[in-house]
């Protein structure tokens, strides 16, 4: 498998607190990777690092091999291989059409063929037939489910997603996984956060436990879930761990 | 009957549009900029900038013309550029007026655009120009405010203009100018009269410009 992100030996501290303490990880071409833990465990930092909206204080991430630069533009190329979808997703001012288009109308995409683009990315997650109404009236579902199609219309290499199913009904879950399927088998890479651990089980392709801002674990899930290696680890997971 | 003509009454009108629209777009295209990235960089120093802005919001109108004078006075630097007494003059005099209002107002506008706003452009690919026309363009409210009140400043004083355009009949006598002029005359109703033009063109520039700062995507 080829590895499309790594991170190698991240360091991310903010004054005295350490965020991410020395995390080594790679996804590789079309894998999904979870990443787990509780809060404040430094999962958020690590996927605003590997989108290249912050920096590490320590160590270099990596995409396809070139060292990713989040400084100002220097790296806009790279930067716009990556998209990523906050843990709070927000929509812009305007219709539901225009936030979906709106990474393309930045990547100066002609008007028809974002158009184009935005509606196939909108029927995927059930919204096609909202794209005139105003977005800030949709429902945080719906919300979700745009933030969703706005950057998988851009077709990135990598897409992170920070508890993107997070307060969503099972039918809005149900379609935003198959929707990352769907990226997936287009050969697209995705890490993902969650605190969901059947949705980790069920989507990705491993599976890393994050602690302190150390990574202590990782592994495919069903040997994880099922046996995993570590006391932290196995803690985690049957609800003993004290945080 | 009115004291002067109604065509010079139109004339003192559209003269009045000219003067504040154009300082007030000249304005609005040096300030939103200006305002934006102030408003969005981080710099040593900002705090100062920023306080140093908000006191030009009251910035007397007359000083703003003594500096004008000044330099375009025969002794000033730009004296052979021959404004002095010029609708060019007026302009020049507003702008000093309207830009820290719009820049003010512009940083006020965007600095509190959420974070979250501005961290979804950026993990959409934006670059810091782009991400700045998305905080300008989240906080357009603000900003159409800020154009707005300047535009007042700018259509209602007196000071700025009398000093630099001397309010010389058919060249540069604008409605405020006029209002002096008539009331040291003791045309009390006739100054009434351009007072309430004033207001009405006011009023019916700020329908407009709030017509379009509600309307739109929001």
């Amino acid at each position: 498998m080829t590895v499309l992100l790594a991170l190698e030996k991240v360091t991310r501290r903010f004054g005295p607190v350490t965020a991410l303490d020395s995390v080594s990880l790679e996804a590789g071409e079309g894998e999904i990777v979870g990443l787990l833990g509780p809060s404040g465990s430094g999962k958020t930092t690590l996927l605003r690092l590997a989108g290249m909206l912050d920096c590490p204080t320590e160590g270099r991430i990596l995409l396809e091999g070139e060292q990713m630069d989040a400084e100002g533009d220097r790296n806009l190329a790279t930067r716009r291989k990556i998209a990523m979808i906050l843990q709070k997703p927000v929509v812009f001012r305007g219709s539901v059409i225009r936030n979906a288009t709106y990474g393309l109308r930045l990547r100066k995409v002609e008007a028809e063929e974002a158009r184009a683009r935005a509606m196939e990315a909108l029927r995927d997650v059930g919204l096609d037939g909202m794209a005139g109404r105003a977005a800030h009236t949709l429902s945080g579902g719906e919300v979700q489910r745009l933030a969703f199609a706005r950057a998988a219309v851009l077709r990135p290499k990598l897409l992170l997603l920070d508890e993107f199913t997070a307060n969503l009904d099972p039918a809005n879950i149900t379609m935003l996984e198959k929707a990352v399927r769907r990226f997936r088998e287009s050969g697209g890479t995705v890490v993902m956060v969650t605190h969901n651990l059947p949705q980790a089980r069920r989507q990705a392709d491993r599976v890393g436990l994050l602690l302190s801002g150390k990574l202590v674990e990782t592994g495919p899930p069903q040997r994880f879930f099922d046996s995993p290696e570590t006391k932290e680890a196995r803690e985690f997971l049957n609800g003993t761990m004290v945080w | 009957m009115l004291p002067i003509p109604p065509d010079e009454l139109i004339e003192i009108t559209l003269r009045s549009l000219l003067v504040s629209g154009a300082a007030t777009a000249l304005g609005s295209l040096l300030a939103i900029p200006l305002g934006s990235w102030l408003g969005l960089t981080r710099f040593r120093g900002k705090r100062i900038a920023k306080t140093i802005l908000y006191t030009f919001y009251g910035f007397p109108p007359v000083v703003a013309g003594l500096i004008v004078f000044f330099l375009l006075s025969g002794k000033g630097p730009f004296a052979e550029l021959d404004l002095l007494f010029t609708i060019e003059a007026m302009i020049l005099a507003e702008l000093i007026l309207v830009i820290p209002l719009v820049a003010g107002i512009t940083l006020s506008s965007v600095a509190e655009v959420d974070q979250s706003v501005l961290d979804t452009a950026r993990a959409l690919g934006a670059s810091r120009r782009q991400v700045r026309a998305t905080a300008l363009r989240e906080a357009r409210s603000g900003v159409m405010t800020g154009i707005m009140v300047a535009f007042g400043g700018a259509v209602s004083e007196v000071g700025a203009a009398m000093l630099v355009g001397g309010n010389i009949q058919y060249h540069t006598r604008v409605l405020t100018t006029a209002v002096v002029q008539e009331t040291r005359q003791g045309n009390f109703e006739y100054a009434a009269t351009l007072g309430g033009i004033l207001l009405i063109i006011t009023f019916g520039i700020y329908y407009v410009l709030g017509y379009f700062q509600e309307r739109g995507p929001r």
